[in-house]
């Protein structure tokens, strides 16, 4: 009988459960050239709850109190919100703090200055304020463009959006998502992961059940070159079903299905099953990666005018950042390719750390918390 | 003639300043200050002078070091969800959510906070995702009490009357007689049983674990279905009872302030209200009380523009949790019939009150729109609702 009124209270009366209002920053920037100059609300409430602002713990926070707390606000909110430019951070200084009054209270304000290193036709921003704290804050940004001004607003879900896109000219909007595409994947290390995974063997031939030489930089190429279209071939195709909304799977299985690609592939390394046709694996596996891919660019927030151009864009840019990885990966290994280091170290040692980390990824996303909560909880 | 000229610059000047105030983006247009002194309080923590909200911001500090403990995850989102709904403040919801962020959006979750889960997306107007945490954890645990109350409201918010009474029923030997029929009391007063209902209510006999917090609860109930059914002097008796209990609860002042509203009692809910403005919901009441009131004109006029404004933060926030109350002040306080009926519509199209299918009839009369009028005319034949507020809507034929 306990247990039941505990949360009694809580849900007898639903509908009248959200009075107040809700955590929300209010961001404004304004872009002239490679120029930003904006400002931030930020509800000093919400600051007390990140970092605390009430010195002597009384309940009251005060001008003198705030003050006290300019710098720690601004080392606060400035890694927090982070702005770049044609892929590359704009540097950004928080100055002048002040305060403002909105419906729910008092707001510490932040005045914005920004310098990007060119002008590029979009800008991306990472915000991130209040994350872990509170899931239900909002960031609210107006991004005002050549006196044109568009809202966007950030959650927790959606922590990056690339604004200034529709003002811009298809080439250069084109080219924003080429870059986003170079940055996915030389940060998505499951990609990359995966990716190498099918190249290590690559300049290595099996014989009698053994690892070898590969004699030629031919045969090394053509087996990268068969893998690496493959995969693209692949992704390409899962990408464009599931930007488009033809063919949408839940983010956890393929997240999860992505690992279990990297775990296999590595595997495969060290137990051979799959030895020459490993551009097939390549193109099955690559499927799901798409559909990783996917759910990147729709974190980015598509423009729905353009579609196609910034889904061939983000395409592109992934086969870009792809093809480097390659080049740089080729001629290294197939030089290095008859050494101990080669075999043991990065072949046979650079596997076995692969498929034991992609394996970690497998059960964290596929048993999301529920494993290590159940541990914790003895 | 140096008048006249006068004149017209100062147009041309407000023009001009109108037309560039309209390019400036609303936060930056907003005056912020440097304040006159140190000493300057700028804002009150809701934790001053409440110990209980204190021990919440200590162990959400000792959660932080240790976020996957489920005991302490519990006990915060526990906590925190109970200061959301006493202080009626979304930040606690998100402080809740928080705690169960290692749990937010797993399958396999301990049953509390699959519990806990529900409730606060049940908080975000999320009936159906609470209601397959609900459904999940009653598969799994048939007679895990709190999980059928629960589900019973989340039912009757969505209309799904007949389910929320079964939920109701199994609650049998579970918990006290007076819990399971102030459950069951909502949900049957809304489906053709509300004498019923009501006199089941009133006939129950109270346990020793029904404390104050139950007891107002039923006896707000049956104050409501009093309300509804006419009876106005026990409706009165019953919200002063509750009242008595719990002088601060904001759902029960909002519903006695409806109840006054309706009798025309509009200073009694300013005297009732006044010092609730940082509600939403009460604030609206104020305000149609001040409305009918000469002389609080000014104070009127200020409430007027808060809630204006609040409900402008909530729509760029992209909440759609106060559709209900932003038609109610469209239609009550602006008399713009057609916005408002808009409103009552997407609000009916996910929560089917009273409350809802009040403005859904008022917004459809004064739009006079047949359509609308005959989905609500279609709902309370259907159920057979009983609600004295609810004239049959003139467009149906």
């Amino acid at each position: 009988m306990k247990r039941l009124l505990l949360l009694l209270a809580v849900v007898l009366f639903p509908a009248h459960a959200l009075a107040h209002k809700a955590s929300d920053a209010y961001l404004t920037i304004e872009r002239s050239g490679a120029t930003l100059a904006g400002r931030l609300d930020v509800a000093l409430r919400d600051l007390d709850n990140a970092i605390g602002l009430d010195d002597n713990g009384d309940g009251d926070i005060t001008w003198g109190e705030v003050r006290l707390r300019a710098d720690a606000i601004a080392a606060y909110v400035l890694p927090r919100l982070a702005v770049s430019s044609g892929g590359t951070q704009c540097a950004l200084a928080a100055s002048d703090l002040r305060i403002d009054t909105h419906t729910d209270g008092a707001y510490a304000v932040l005045t914005l200055a920004g310098a990007c290193p060119g002008r590029a036709p979009t800008l991306s921003l990472d915000y991130r304020l209040f994350e872990g704290i509170d899931p239900q804050h909002r960031g609210l940004l107006n991004f005002v463009d050549e006196g044109r001004s568009h809202s966007v607003v950030f959650t927790a879900d959606a922590p990056r959006r690339v604004v200034g896109g529709d003002n811009a000219r298809p080439l250069a909007q084109f080219a924003t998502y080429v870059h986003e595409g170079v940055f996915h994947i030389w940060t998505g290390f499951d990609h990359v992961l995966f990716l190498l995974s099918l190249l290590l063997p690559a300049v290595l031939v099996r014989r009698d059940g053994r690892w070898a030489a590969a004699d030629s930089l031919r045969v090394a190429t053509q087996d990268v070159v068969k893998v690496v279209t493959a995969f693209t071939l692949a992704h390409s195709i899962t990408l464009t079903l599931a930007a488009c909304s033809i063919v949408e799977l839940p983010s956890r299985w393929v997240e999860s299905a992505i690992a279990l690609s990297v775990v296999l592939a590595a595997l495969n390394n060290l137990y051979p099953i799959v030895a020459s046709g490993r551009w097939i694996a390549a193109f099955g596996f690559g499927l799901l990666h798409g559909f990783g891919f996917a759910g990147a660019l729709h974190d980015l927030g598509l423009p729905a005018g353009s579609l196609a151009l910034s889904l061939a864009g983000f395409n592109l840019g992934v086969e870009a950042g792809q093809l480097a990885i390659v080049l740089v990966f080729l001629p290294l290994a197939f030089l290095s390719r008859s050494t101990w280091a080669y075999r043991r170290l990065v072949f046979g040692g650079g596997s076995l750390v692969t498929a034991a980390i992609a394996s970690v990824w497998l059960v964290e996303r596929a048993f999301d918390a529920s494993v290590f909560s159940a541990l914790a909880a003895r | 003639m140096v008048g006249m000229a006068c004149a017209i610059l100062i147009r041309y000047l407000l023009a001009a300043l109108a037309l560039a105030s309209a390019f400036v983006p609303a936060p930056a247009a907003a005056a912020a200050f440097v304040p006159a002194s140190d000493a300057v309080v700028l804002e009150s923590l809701p934790e001053k002078g409440d110990p209980a909200l204190a021990a919440l911001r200590r162990m959400r500090r000792d959660l932080a070091e240790n976020p996957r403990d489920p005991a302490r995850a519990i006990d915060v989102a526990r906590r925190a969800l109970q200061a959301a709904r006493t202080l009626g403040d979304p930040r606690f919801f998100g402080q809740a959510q928080a705690a169960l962020a290692p749990w937010w959006t797993a399958d396999d979750v301990p049953a509390p906070v699959l519990l806990l889960r529900a409730t606060i997306r049940q908080s975000q107007h999320d009936f159906e995702g609470a209601l397959a945490d609900l459904d999940r954890l009653l598969a799994a645990q048939p007679s895990y009490s709190q999980a059928r109350l629960t589900r019973s409201v989340v039912l009757t918010v969505v209309g799904r009357y007949a389910d929320a009474r079964g939920d109701c029923a199994a609650l049998t030997g579970l918990a006290s007689p007076l819990v399971i029929a102030a459950c069951d009391a909502g949900p049957a007063s809304l489906s053709g049983a509300a004498g019923a209902a009501y006199d089941t209510l009133l006939a129950a006999p109270l346990r020793a674990s029904d404390d104050a917090a139950v007891r107002e609860w039923a006896l707000t109930i049956a104050a409501e279905i009093a309300a509804r059914r006419g009876d106005r002097a026990r409706a009165e008796a019953h919200f002063m009872a509750a009242l008595a209990l719990d002088p601060r609860d904001a759902y029960l002042k909002g519903a006695y302030a409806d109840f006054l509203l309706e009798r025309g009692r509009a200073h009694e809910v300013v005297a009732l209200l006044r010092e609730d403005t940082r509600n939403d919901g009460l604030l609206l009441r104020l305000a149609f009380a001040e409305a009918r009131l000469p002389g609080a004109r000014a104070s009127y006029e200020a409430h007027l523009a808060d809630l204006a404004a609040r409900f402008d933060a909530a729509r760029q926030r992209g909440d759609r949790m106060h559709r209900r109350e932003e038609a109610r002040f469209r239609l009550d306080l602006l008399n713009d019939a057609t916005a408002a009926l808009a409103l009552a519509r997407a609000n009916w199209s996910v929560q089917r009150e009273a409350a809802d299918l009040r403005i859904l009839v008022d917004a459809a009369r004064a739009a006079n729109n047949a359509d609308a009028a005959n989905v609500a005319a279609a709902w309370i034949a259907r159920n057979r609702i009983e609600d004295a507020a609810l004239q049959p809507p003139a467009s149906t034929r």
